[in-house]
Formats: C-alpha cells, structure tokens, sequence
C-alpha cells in the first residue's frame, strides 16, 4: 500500500466511523435500554480516556508522574468549585512546574 | 429540521469549547511537526487534519510511519483510535437532530472534544452549542497549527513543557463533573476505570477506551435487570 493510499484509506475510515452513529435508524434508538445506554456512552469512554491521558504510561500501566499531579490538583479545583478555566490552568500549571522540578 | 444553535453568545459552552479549541489547537503544531518528521509531506500531513480530524489517530498513524511500520499496521493504529467516534456520534446524533449537509458536518467535528463540551452542560441548547463552537473551534485552530507546524517544524516545543497534556486531561473531568453527580453516570464512571485499566498492559493503543464502552451498555441494563426480577 503506497503511503498516499494509507492517509486516504485512513480518512475515508475516520470519517465512516464518525457518521455511523448518525446513520442509526431511529426506530433502533427507540428501545428503552437503547436509551438508557448512549447517554453513558460517551461518559465511559471520556473517563477511560482522562485515565489513559493523565495515568497510564505508553504501556498502559499506571504511572503516577506529572500528569497525574495535574489531575489531582484538577480535582481538588473541581471540589472547591473553582471556574472551568482556573482548573485547567491549575492543572497545567502543576504539570508544568513538576516536570520542571523532577525533569 | 432544527437549524444549529446560534455561536454567537458566549455562554458557559462557548467559552469552555473556545478555551478547549486553543488548549487542543496547541497540539497541532507538534502534529504537523511530527507528520513531517515521519515521512510524509507537507500536503499529506494537512491534509489528514483536515480529512481524518482526530489527533490520536493522527498521531497513531505518523507513529507508525516514522518507526517504519507498514501503511497497513498505520491505517489500523489510526482506525482502532478512530472508533470510539463512532460511539459519540450515536448519542451526538441524538443531542444535534441535524439532517442533510448540517449532518455531514457534525458528523467530521464528532471527536472527544466536542463531545466533552456536550455532554458537560445541563440544557439542550448549550449542549447543542457547546458540541457547534468546540467542533469548528478546534478544527480552525487544529488545521492551521498543523500547517504551522508540517511547514515551519515545532517551533513551540513540547507542549507537556506547559502541562498542556494535564489540562486536556483537567477539562476532560472538569466537563464530565456534573454528570458524575448521577449514580448512573458515577457507576459508569468508575467501571469504565477499572475496565480500561486492566486491558490497557495487554492491549494497543486505542482499544482501553473502546473496551469501557461495556461500563455504558452494563450499567444501562442493569437496572431494568432488577426490575424484572421484582416482577
């Protein structure tokens, strides 16, 4: 496969995926178990993905670094109610002034 | 048809989507730096920020290029990040409503971002808006950081310097927060942790993810299960 081939096949994929759940019938969503799932959907996966992003390392262990001083800063933000972008500065703040220290 | 939420109002949701686009935007520049480095050209590295739009499969795939991987083994690194897009576009199809070209749009601006925003607000119309403003916020910023980046290298540096890897992480809980004030969502929640966690030593990149979608489908049957027991 020539590497054009590769990015083209990689974007029509992408872009097939994203639509798919567009495509789903409503009748098929109707379903009252339906209903109950997709909501959560995309609560599972977001929470995976923070734990991949701030705790897990390349090879999927846990790996408490950095990241991971950012997110709990984040948390201890969250818990005292601080507005949305004050925890994102604290977090990257803490993340930033951690590697600073340990790099 | 329902037209889109209108943009212009900085709500709650567009500030977070706006503020989550530049947060985001930032990576782009090391994305384009990285196409580059791993071998692809100028136009093909911009051209996957604007076609495939979704940062971890872009990164899957240069990875995967640059170690000298097939282009096979870099379109299923890519596609296995892909796909828990597909599981956010079922339930953005239910949030948007949109038919025709609005569809097609919402459908390329589907990504973990957009639907973050989405889902942190609590009234239809700001998660209508929210997932609108993140969408095309980080596309814009996303593509030009990347032809920033694929023609004049990573001129900013590592964007962990600035723990801009934290804050994405920081905005993901931050959006997801009021949700997991639910106890169905805060059950999803934590088995979605414990989930991804196990298969995450043994499994590629992409799929820890994929795999805590099972947290969604075991927590929204479970309690119709209970029911039916009582009956």
């Amino acid at each position: 496969m020539s590497l054009w081939l590769a990015v083209l096949a990689a974007c029509a994929l992408s872009y097939a995926l994203k639509l798919s759940g567009y495509l789903v019938p409503e009748e098929a969503l109707a379903d009252e178990r339906v209903r109950r799932i997709t909501p959560l959907l995309p609560v599972a996966l977001l929470t995976a993905l923070i734990l991949t992003q701030a705790l897990l390392d390349d090879a999927g262990q846990i790996s408490l670094d950095a990241r991971a001083a950012g997110l709990g800063v984040a948390v201890l933000a969250l818990l005292a109610r601080a507005p949305f972008l004050l925890v994102l500065a604290l977090a990257a703040l803490t993340a930033a002034l951690v590697r600073m220290l340990t790099g | 048809m329902r037209s889109p939420a209108p943009l212009g109002r900085l709500t709650p949701a567009t500030r977070q989507g706006l503020a989550v686009g530049v947060a985001t935007g930032a990576y782009g520049i090391g994305c384009g730096a990285l196409g580059v480095a791993a071998g692809l050209s100028v136009t093909q590295t911009v051209l996957t920020s604007l076609l495939l739009f979704s940062g971890g499969s872009q990164f899957a795939f240069f990875g995967v290029i640059g170690a000298g991987g097939s282009a096979g083994t870099a379109v299923a690194a890519s596609t296995l990040l892909a796909a828990r897009n597909a599981f956010y576009s079922v339930q953005m199809a239910q949030v948007l409503r949109v038919s025709g070209w609005r569809r097609l749009l919402a459908a390329h601006v589907t990504i973990d971002e957009s639907t973050a925003v989405s889902v942190g607000q609590a009234e239809a119309e700001e998660r209508r808006r929210g997932f609108w403003v993140t969408g095309l916020a980080v596309f814009v910023l996303w593509n030009m950081m990347t032809a920033t980046g694929a023609l004049i290298g990573d001129a900013l540096g590592d964007p962990r310097t600035y723990g801009l890897d934290a804050a994405a992480a920081a905005a993901f809980l931050a959006l997801l927060w009021p949700r997991l004030r639910g106890r169905d969502a805060r059950a999803t929640a934590a088995l979605a942790v414990v989930l991804a966690a196990v298969v995450a030593p043994v499994a590629p990149a992409g799929v820890p993810v994929l795999v805590a979608a099972v947290a969604a489908v075991v927590v929204g049957l479970a309690p119709r299960w209970s029911r039916a027991e009582r009956a």
